[in-house]
């Protein structure tokens, strides 16, 4: 089935409240989603989540200077907590960093001096009363507007934004460099973090994700393509080089390979609800890290273990390099994270039990609830089993998120967006 | 949904178990190790075996260069209008399937430059 690539969904993000979930795509297209409130009259609708607004964020641009194609696609969407009655979020792609509001207009002025119903202008000859504009209820209409565009401070393809617990400032990361905004002012930014080698030669890692902690202001990590992670901590120097943790895994050797340090590669990093955990996802396993220890993580998760003895062709089509995201539930009790096939993983840490399950419009109806799958490695294929070698990798469920007090879960199976909710009796 | 929680079966089980199983099971036949052949290490023996002068330093600068590049494009009009005169005169090569030449040889037309995408469509998201 054909469909243009700019309907790849790249980032899916709810706001601080669930009420909106936004989604960017490959066109660099947001769409915003909001939850219809419950009423009594229809109540298995239970808040279904409709378009709300959607506009175009970046345009593809090419940077002359540097023969650069810059790429339109929204790498990542983050919100801002609600202060008045507009809502705001970032947007951005791989050099631009946009802030876009979001509000709605439900009444309009009539009845002005100088111009008619139309907008023209009347002739000013003509008027011998003066009367006052008043507001009239007119169809909802949802605006969105740039109100901050901060550009040009990235010589690396942006990974990351977050917003601060502070909400005055937030960063971006890109590839070797993390830089600190204030909202306010878009010409400068505050470089944090730099390891840019002096000799491009000697480079051996980039940074591959980074967050804010969420509620110290003055805590961020970032995580490295070496599988390691970074705390620091911006009171302790204007530079962030030097970080005050840093999380690493002993490696076995006996272990090691050419894919060693490939799927090692921390592709998402995410502070718990609580701010006393994080979360990483490298190709194979999502692992949660306490702050308080740095040698190792306290629980690893498989999420496809399977592939292991695929790495050789997932090497060659690249899929070795796919950078799956992963998030947490509200109350940190349950984390999720996207695999091959439309199938994505949930993972229960108190439990320890998890489940595999497909987004997808053939192998389920709508409202239907979700059958759990299973990928077999062995010989004996049993009835509702995949084997691995009929997983479909092009099929990749790369961006989840989660409803931040419901069990409602929002997935992205390439062009297409899968909201499920909890069901109700 | 509620059920995903109660699911009685673990999927995949985890730990040096799993490892040690999946091992035998894809051990590659021409492996003259006795010893149980983790996974990875069979995979790379195919990796190598296919490409032979795959670099020493996996992961290591040029796959990261590679990654800092993204993007990276490059046309010279002085060459393209060059191209352009002699063209009449004899068939010069175009590009391949390969866009990302940098130069060399092949000089680029307009034809093989990918097309600016159009970007005021919807997204068949907002319906």
């Amino acid at each position: 089935m054909a469909f243009p690539d700019s309907d790849i969904i790249s980032t899916v993000e709810f706001n601080h409240t669930g009420e909106l979930l936004a989604t960017g795509d490959k066109g660099g297209r947001v769409v915003i989603f909001q939850r219809e409130q419950e009423s009594k009259n229809q109540p298995h609708r239970r808040g279904e989540y409709n378009v709300y607004s959607t506009f175009q964020s970046h345009e593809p641009e090419f940077d002359y200077l540097k023969s650069l194609e810059i790429e339109e696609k929204i790498n990542k969407i983050r919100w801002l907590p609600q202060q008045n009655a507009a809502y705001f979020l970032l947007s951005t792609n791989d050099k631009t960093v946009k802030l876009w509001k979001v509000s709605e207009r439900d009444k309009r002025p009539e009845g002005y001096n100088l111009k008619d119903e139309d907008g023209r202008l009347r002739d000013p000859s003509m008027i011998t009363m003066l009367r006052v504009p008043v507001l009239r209820p007119m169809d909802l209409m949802v605006e969105a507007t740039p109100r901050r565009v901060f550009a040009n401070a990235h010589t690396y393809h942006i990974n990351s934004i977050s917003v601060n617990s502070d909400y005055e400032t937030y960063m971006s990361a890109d590839d070797l460099r993390i830089n600190l905004w204030n909202f306010e002012i878009t010409n400068q930014s505050f470089n944090i973090v730099d390891i840019k080698p002096a000799n491009m030669e000697e480079l051996t890692e980039v940074i591959t994700a980074a967050e804010f902690h969420p509620h110290h202001c003055n805590t961020f990590v970032y995580s490295s393509s070496k599988g390691t992670i970074r705390l620091c901590d911006m009171r302790a120097s204007a530079l962030c080089d030097r970080h005050s943790k840093f999380f690493e895994e002993p490696e076995d050797p006996s272990n090691r390979s050419f894919f060693s340090e490939i799927i090692s590669s921390i592709s998402d990093v995410k502070f718990s609800h609580s701010g006393r955990y994080i979360m990483t996802r490298d190709y194979l396993t999502v692992k949660v890290w306490d702050l308080n220890m740095e040698n190792r993580p306290i629980e690893t998760y498989q999420v496809h273990d399977y592939l292991r003895s695929k790495l050789c062709s997932l090497y060659e089509n690249d899929c070795i390099f796919d950078k799956f995201e992963c998030v947490w539930n509200g109350s940190d009790s349950v984390i999720m994270t996207g695999s091959y096939n439309n199938f994505f993983r949930m993972f229960d840490r108190n439990t320890k039990r998890d489940v595999t399950l497909e987004a997808s419009r053939e192998n389920s109806k709508p409202r239907a609830i979700l059958k759990p799958r299973k990928v077999c490695v062995g010989g004996k294929r049993r009835k509702d089993e995949i084997s691995v070698d009929s997983l479909d990798f092009s099929k990749k469920i790369l961006h989840t998120a989660w409803h931040p007090s419901e069990n409602i879960i929002a997935v992205a199976a390439t062009n297409n967006l899968y909201i499920f909710q909890d069901k109700v009796n | 949904m509620s059920e995903k929680l109660s699911a009685d079966s673990r999927c995949e089980q985890t730990g040096d178990e799993k490892q040690g199983s999946l091992a035998a099971w894809c051990a590659a036949p021409d492996t003259q190790e006795k010893e149980t052949v983790i996974p990875e290490r069979a995979e790379e023996a195919k990796l190598k075996a296919k490409y032979p002068n795959l670099g020493q330093k996996p992961g290591g600068s040029d796959f990261l260069m590679k990654r800092l590049q993204k993007g990276q494009k490059y046309f010279d009009s002085g060459d393209y209008n060059m191209a352009k005169a002699k063209m009449k005169n004899k068939q010069l090569p175009t590009t391949g399937p390969d866009n990302n030449l940098v130069t060399g040889d092949h000089i680029p037309t307009p034809q093989d430059l990918p097309p600016r995408k159009s970007s005021l469509v919807t997204s068949k998201l907002a319906g």
